[in-house]
């Protein structure tokens, strides 16, 4: 006999997927690879180069490389995915009631669908005047 | 000495909240907090509602929040526990009355996970052998006493109830890795949903609570991997 489910979203939870499990596996990767690009995007900007000689022209420069736009897109989307997730397994945990829970990550996911929306035009549309 | 006992009581006739009442019981630093409860419920109380069968921690019906911490009334002494004690019913289930709480949601979750033996290949002559190593696999699961201390501790239960909990998994385990067993997918069923182990947290507030002295959190992470590995 399986739980009970009165309500739609009980019997959705019940419902048995791989989803969580993907997600659980996507975590830990994602949290392991974004170790490196964090290491690395700081050890460049940071440490190669001083911190406060970072302008326009700098960030500029690099972003015109196909090679640091694929690289600063991959921490966009894997920190967005992997912090967002992250952000829905604390709601889960901490908001107890539903339709509070359901708007807030309306908001949440509408946030972070903007942010990377708006992060992949100014990586891949905007023209940085750089040749 | 003079112990102080405050209680968080709730009679659904009368109460709308729980509240709380306060009794000064004598009592021995030896005592258990269970005999206190008795000393109220019989000569200061006797609408004072509590579970207790064993009196020996092994049935696991006296679970309670003693001083903000589940444990069983049965097993923990004043001496531990100063002279000012508190005693709640376990989080996350309905309250009934007083300290009885509707272990229902409880048990439906421990029936999910199929806890006995699934073997559908013809029984051998005699028993099915086991080695005392294969034995050992699963020996930790077998002490569980089903008093839900674990499973009313964990906040991921709190929030909305449909968490698995705990004490489910710890039952799950106790087959899952028995060699004689071969249901072990039909328990992930249970188990891998949205409402099974990935819920957990690694918060560790259940192997802080369980009197058995079970490794729950190991256990369920022992569940999980099991699961990813029979998946990839
Ligand atoms: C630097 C390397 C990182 C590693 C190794 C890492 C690792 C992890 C892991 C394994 C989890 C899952 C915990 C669980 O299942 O209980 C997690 C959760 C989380 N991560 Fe990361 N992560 C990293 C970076 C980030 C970044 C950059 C963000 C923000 C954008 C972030 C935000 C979160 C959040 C909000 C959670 C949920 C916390 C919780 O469940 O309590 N992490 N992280
Ligand atoms: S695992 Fe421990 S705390 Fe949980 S129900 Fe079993 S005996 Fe109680
Ligand atoms: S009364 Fe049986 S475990 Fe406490």
């Amino acid at each position: 006999m399986a739980i009970k489910s009165k309500r739609y979203q009980e019997a959705r939870l019940e419902a048995s997927t791989n989803l969580e499990l993907y997600w659980w596996v996507f975590m830990r990767i994602s949290g392991l690879v974004l170790v490196f690009l964090l290491i690395g995007h700081m050890w460049m900007n940071a440490v190669l180069v001083d911190l406060n000689s970072i302008d326009y022209e700098y960030v500029a420069k690099r972003l015109s490389q196909t090679t640091w736009k694929v690289y600063d897109w991959l921490i966009l989307a894997l920190a967005l995915l992997h912090g967002g997730n992250g952000l829905r397994y604390v709601l889960d945990d901490w908001v107890r009631d539903p339709a509070k829970r359901f708007w807030t990550k309306v908001v949440v996911y509408g946030l972070l669908a903007f942010l990377f929306f708006l992060g992949s035009l100014s990586l891949f549309n905007h023209d940085f005047g750089v040749n | 000495m003079q112990v102080t006992l405050k209680i968080l009581r709730f009679d659904p006739a009368k109460d709308k909240k729980p509240h709380w009442e306060t009794y000064q019981v004598e009592a021995e630093p030896w005592d258990r907090v269970l005999d206190l409860l008795h000393k109220v419920k019989w000569y200061q109380d006797g609408s004072l509602a509590f579970r207790r069968s064993c009196g020996h921690g092994i049935c696991g019906s006296d679970a309670m929040l003693i001083n903000g911490r589940n444990r069983l009334a049965c097993k923990t002494l004043v001496k531990d526990l100063g002279s000012v004690i508190t005693v709640e019913p376990i989080r996350g289930l309905p309250v009934e009355k007083d300290l009885i709480v509707d272990m229902e949601p409880f048990f439906a979750a421990y029936r999910a996970v199929k806890p006995y033996l699934i073997n559908d290949e013809p029984p051998p002559q005699r028993e099915r052998l086991q080695s005392p190593e294969e034995r050992a696999r699963f020996d930790q699961g077998t002490k569980c006493i089903l008093c839900a201390s674990c499973t009313t501790s964990c906040p991921v239960f709190w929030v909305n109830g449909t968490y698995i909990g705990p004490a489910a998994i710890v039952q799950a385990h106790r087959f899952i890795f028995d060699s004689r067993d071969r249901g072990k997918r039909e328990r992930f069923k249970a188990l891998a949903s949205g409402s099974g182990v990935w819920r957990c947290r690694t918060a560790y507030n259940c192997t802080e609570a369980c009197p058995r002295e079970i490794p729950v959190t190991q256990l369920i992470e022992e569940v999980k991997r099991e699961i990813l590995f029979d998946h990839f």
